[in-house]
C-alpha cells in the first residue's frame, strides 16, 4: 500500500471508529440525562412522567414516618411554596435530618408519590446542595413577584374605585 | 511575624519566577550563554523561596496561629499533628502552595537530573516550567493568598471535617498533584521544542521517563481516592463518576495515551506532532482539574459569579497556557516531518489505536462532567448525567483496548505478518473466550455475556503478556527493567479488569431491618447480628453492632460497624466494618436504631474488590521499574550527544 492510499485508509478508519462512538455515546448520554426539578415545578406538571429525574428541597419537620418491619420511610420535601411526598425504601444517609436540604433521584409513581432509588444528602452539614438552594430561591422570587402582582392589582382595582 | 516572612518568601519567588521565565528564553534566542545559564539558579532560587513560604505556612499550622485565616478555617486545637500538617492542602488556598512546591521541586530536579541535555534547550524547558509558575505564584499572591490575616484572632479553630481524617486521603492530594505535575514536564518539553523549531524526536526520548513516573504518580493518587471512598464513605463504592474524580481521570486518560505515543516518536521518530500535541493535552486536563476541583467551580458554577477575580484568572490562565501552546504548535509543527515509515500491521499502528481509544475514552468523560457545567452556566436548567452513561461507554471501550493490549505489544515494529503472531494469538483468544464466557456458568449456572466477556479480555491480556514475558526470557536471561515495567502494568490491567468485572457483576448488596439474633444469608455467608454496644473512642462515642460471619457452620469472622457521633458535631457518621481477604470483602454498616431495638443495616459481599487496587498498583509499580530501567539511562547519554550536535547545528542555522 502506498503512503497517500494507507493515509486514505487510517483517515477513514479514524472517522469510521469515532462516529460510532459518537452515536454510542449520544445515544447513552441522552438516556441517562437526569433533570432537576424543585417540587414547584413537579406541582406546575414540568417534570416527566416515566423518565426518571432529580427533586430537592428541605425535608418537612414531622414530616418523616417509618412503615413498620421494613426499610420503607415517606417524608415531604418543600422548597418553602410547594410540597411533595418522597418514599425511598433503604438506608438513608447520615445528613439526613427534617429540615435538611436533600436531593433524591427516582421517578413520580401513579399516585403522585415520588419513589426515590436514591437519596443524597452532602457530606457537611453546613452545606446546602446547590440545586437546592436555587430552588428555594427561585420559589422565593416567584412567591414575591406573585405578591407584588397582587398588591398592584389591588391597587389598580382600588384606585378605580 | 512567621507568616509575613511565608508571604514574603512567596512575593520573592514571584519574582525569581518572572526572571527564570523570560531571560533564559532571551538568553536561548540570542544564542547569549550568560543569559541562558541563569536558568539553573534561578530554578534553584524559586524552590527555596516556595519551600520557605510552605514551611511557614506549615509552621502556622502546627502551632496554631488561629490569626492566619486558612489555619483558622482548616484546623483547631485538637487535631492531631498529622493532620495539621495535611491540612496545609486541605483547601483552596494551601493547596495551591502545594502545587507550586511540587512544580518547583519538579524543576529542580529537571536541572540536575538531565545534565546531558543540550544548556539551549535547558534553558527554554525551566524558562516554560517557570511562566507556569508564574502564573501559579500570582494566582495565589492576587486572589488565594493563604497568609492572609483575621483581627481579632479566633481562640479556636474550625473542625476539618471527621471525614477527611484518614491517612489515606492525607496523602491523596499530593500524589494527585505530582502526577499533574510531573506533566507539566512532558509540557515544557514539548513547548521548549516547539520554541526552539525543531522538533525532532530527542525531546520524547528525554521527557519520556518524566512522563511516565509522572504517570505512576496520579495512578498511584487515584488508586488512594478511590480506596479512601471505599472504606470511609459508608456506601462500599470504589468509584462514583463525581466530578471531582472526573478531573483527576481525564488527565490519567490522556497520559496513558501520552506515555504510549512517547514511545513510538522516541523509538521510531513518528507521531512527532501528534505527541506534542497530547502532551500539551494532558497538562492542559491537569491545570484544569486542578482549578475545577479546588475552585468551587463543580459545587456551583455560580461559584465564579461570587469571587469574580478568581474566575477571571482562572479562565485567563487556562487560556493563554492552552492557547499559547496551541498557536505556537500550529505555526512550528506544519514544519514537521515524520520520517519513519510503517505498514498496517505493525507497532506503530497499535499504538496509535491506543491513543485513539484513549482519547475516546477521555472525550466521553469529558462530555459527561462538561455538559451540566455549560448547560447549567447558560442557566438552561439543572442537569446531572447518570452513572450508567459512564459504565456503557467504559465497558464498550475496554472490548477494543483489552483486545489491541494482548495483541499490540508482540508485533513488531515497522511491520509485521499476521501469520506469524496469528497462531498464538487467536489459541489464545479462543481459550479467553471459551473459558470466560463458561466462567458465569460455573459461578451461577447462567449464561453472562457481559459478564464473560470482562473475564475473557482479562484472561486474554493476562495470558499473551505472560506468553511474551516466557518467550521474553528464553531468548535472553536478562530482562531490560524497562520490558519488566510495561509486563507488570499491561498484567495490572488485566487484574484490575478482573477484579471490576467480578465485582459488578457478582457482589450482593443488601439493605436490611435486624432484630438483635436474627440473621442472613448472603452468597454462603451467614449474617448473625448479636446486638449493639456502647463504645467511646478518642473524640468520639458510638453505637457499635456485633456481627458474627459463619460459613458452612464454623464462625469465620466478626465484624463492628460503628455508627458514631463526634464531640461538637450533631450528625452521627457511620463507620462500616470490612472483613478483607484476597478474593472477597464482606462490609457491613448500620444505619439507624429502629422500633424494638432493630438497626437498619447494609451488608455487602463484594468478591474480587481487592484486585482493583491490586491491579492499580501494579501499573504503578510497572511505571516505576520502567523508569528505572540502567540501559535506558545510558542510551539517553550516548543519545544526548548527537542532540548536542544537533542542537548546535540549530542554532548557527
Amino acid at each position: 500500500m502506498n503512503k497517500r492510499s494507507r493515509r486514505k485508509v487510517l483517515i477513514f478508519g479514524i472517522v469510521f471508529g469515532v462516529s460510532i462512538a459518537t452515536v454510542l455515546a449520544l445515544t447513552a448520554f441522552e438516556e441517562n440525562l437526569l433533570y432537576f426539578y424543585s417540587p414547584t415545578d413537579v406541582k406546575a406538571g414540568k417534570a416527566p412522567d416515566s423518565h426518571a429525574f432529580r427533586v430537592g428541597g428541605l425535608v418537612v419537620d414531622g414530616s418523616v414516618m417509618r412503615e413498620p418491619d421494613s426499610l420503607t420511610v415517606q417524608f415531604d420535601v418543600t422548597d418553602n411554596e410547594e410540597t411533595m411526598t418522597v418514599k425511598y425504601t433503604g438506608i438513608l444517609p447520615d445528613l439526613f435530618r427534617e429540615g435538611q436540604g436533600i436531593v433524591a433521584m427516582g421517578s413520580m409513581n401513579d399516585g403522585g408519590t415520588f419513589v426515590a432509588d436514591e437519596v443524597l444528602a452532602k457530606h457537611d452539614e453546613n452545606y446546602m446542595p446547590p440545586e437546592v438552594a436555587e430552588a428555594l430561591k427561585a420559589a422565593e422570587d416567584l412567591a414575591k413577584q406573585k405578591a407584588a402582582q397582587k398588591a398592584a392589582l389591588e391597587a389598580v382595582n382600588q384606585g378605580s374605585k | 511575624m512567621i507568616p509575613e516572612l511565608g508571604h514574603f518568601a512567596l512575593i520573592i519567588a514571584f519574582a525569581i519566577a518572572i526572571v527564570q521565565s523570560v531571560v533564559p528564553i532571551i538568553g536561548a534566542a540570542k544564542n547569549d550563554t550568560a543569559l541562558i545559564s541563569m536558568a539553573r539558579p534561578t530554578a534553584l532560587a524559586q524552590f527555596l523561596f516556595v519551600g520557605i513560604s510552605y514551611a511557614a505556612l506549615t509552621h502556622a499550622f502546627i502551632v496554631h496561629d488561629f490569626s492566619v485565616q486558612y489555619v483558622a478555617n482548616h484546623s483547631n486545637l485538637v487535631q492531631p499533628l498529622i493532620y495539621r500538617i495535611s491540612g496545609v492542602w486541605g483547601s483552596h488556598e494551601g493547596s495551591l502552595l502545594l502545587w507550586a512546591l511540587i512544580l518547583a521541586a519538579w524543576t529542580v530536579a529537571v536541572a540536575v537530573y538531565s545534565r546531558n541535555l543540550p544548556e539551549i534547550l535547558m534553558a527554554r524547558v525551566l524558562a516554560v516550567m517557570g511562566m507556569i509558575s508564574t502564573g501559579f505564584l500570582a494566582f495565589m499572591l492576587f486572589t488565594s493568598n493563604p497568609f492572609t490575616r483575621i483581627f481579632p484572632a479566633p481562640l479556636d479553630g474550625n473542625e476539618l471535617n471527621p471525614l477527611l481524617q484518614d491517612p489515606g486521603l492525607a496523602i491523596h492530594p499530593p500524589m494527585l498533584y505530582m502526577g499533574y505535575v510531573g506533566f507539566s514536564v512532558a509540557f515544557a518539553f514539548a513547548v521548549a521544542a516547539l520554541l526552539g523549531g525543531k522538533l525532532d524526536a530527542t525531546w520524547a526520548r528525554w521527557s519520556r521517563p518524566w512522563t511516565t513516573i509522572a504517570w505512576s504518580f496520579l495512578t498511584l493518587g487515584i488508586a488512594l481516592g478511590s480506596w479512601w471512598a471505599y472504606n470511609e464513605l459508608g456506601w462500599g463504592g470504589w468509584w462514583f463518576w463525581d466530578p471531582v474524580e472526573n478531573a483527576s481521570f481525564m488527565p490519567w486518560l490522556v497520559g496513558t495515551a501520552l506515555i504510549h505515543s512517547l514511545a513510538s516518536t522516541e523509538k521510531r521518530g513518528v507521531f512527532k506532532s501528534w505527541t506534542v500535541l497530547l502532551a500539551i493535552t494532558a497538562f492542559s486536563l491537569s491545570l484544569f482539574g486542578t482549578f475545577i476541583v479546588r475552585s468551587g467551580v463543580l459545587v456551583s458554577v455560580h461559584a465564579f459569579a461570587t469571587d469574580p477575580t478568581r474566575g477571571v484568572f482562572i479562565l485567563g490562565f487556562l487560556i493563554v497556557v492552552v492557547g499559547g501552546s496551541l498557536a505556537l504548535y500550529a505555526w512550528r509543527s506544519a514544519s514537521v516531518v515524520s520520517y519513519g515509515r510503517f505498514t498496517w500491521f505493525s507497532r506503530e499502528s497499535a499504538l496509535l489505536l491506543n491513543n485513539i481509544i484513549f482519547l475516546t475514552a477521555a472525550g466521553a468523560v469529558f462530555v459527561g462532567t462538561m455538559y451540566p457545567l455549560v448547560i447549567d452556566a447558560f442557566g438552561a436548567g439543572k442537569i446531572s448525567v447518570g452513572r450508567p452513561y459512564f459504565d456503557t461507554m467504559f465497558s464498550l471501550i475496554s472490548i477494543p483496548l483489552l483486545l489491541l493490549l494482548g495483541i499490540g505489544p508482540v508485533v513488531r515494529w515497522k511491520g509485521d505478518n499476521w501469520s506469524r503472531i496469528a497462531k498464538n494469538v487467536s489459541i489464545m483468544l479462543i481459550a479467553s473466550l471459551v473459558i470466560g464466557l463458561l466462567l458465569p456458568f460455573f459461578i451461577e449456572d447462567q449464561l453472562n455475556i457481559a459478564t464473560g466477556l470482562g473475564l475473557a479480555g482479562a484472561l486474554f491480556v493476562a495470558l499473551t503478556t505472560l506468553k511474551d514475558l516466557l518467550s521474553r526470557m528464553r531468548q535472553s536471561a536478562r530482562i531490560p527493567l524497562a520490558y519488566a515495567g510495561m509486563i507488570m502494568a499491561h498484567f495490572g490491567v488485566a487484574v484490575f479488569v478482573a477484579g471490576v468485572t467480578v465485582t459488578v457483576s457478582y457482589d450482593v448488596e443488601k439493605d436490611l431491618r435486624m432484630e438483635p439474633g436474627s440473621s442472613y444469608d448472603i452468597a454462603g455467608y451467614e449474617f448473625r447480628f448479636q446486638g449493639t454496644r456502647k463504645v467511646k473512642g478518642e473524640n468520639y462515642i458510638a453505637d457499635e453492632a456485633v456481627i458474627e460471619v459463619w460459613s458452612d457452620g464454623e464462625k469465620t469472622g466478626e465484624l463492628f460497624p460503628q455508627k458514631r457521633v463526634y464531640s461538637g458535631k450533631d450528625n452521627p457518621m457511620t463507620d462500616a466494618s470490612i472483613d478483607k481477604t484476597f478474593f472477597r470483602d464482606l462490609y457491613a454498616a448500620i444505619g439507624e436504631e429502629l422500633e424494638d431495638g432493630a438497626w437498619s443495616m447494609r451488608v455487602y459481599y463484594k468478591p474480587l474488590v481487592r484486585w482493583i487496587w491490586l491491579g492499580s498498583l501494579l501499573m504503578t509499580i510497572g511505571g516505576v521499574l520502567a523508569v528505572s530501567d540502567r540501559r535506558y539511562r545510558q542510551a539517553v547519554t550516548s543519545r544526548s550527544r548527537q542532540g548536542d550536535d544537533k542542537a548546535s547545528v540549530m542554532t548557527s542555522a
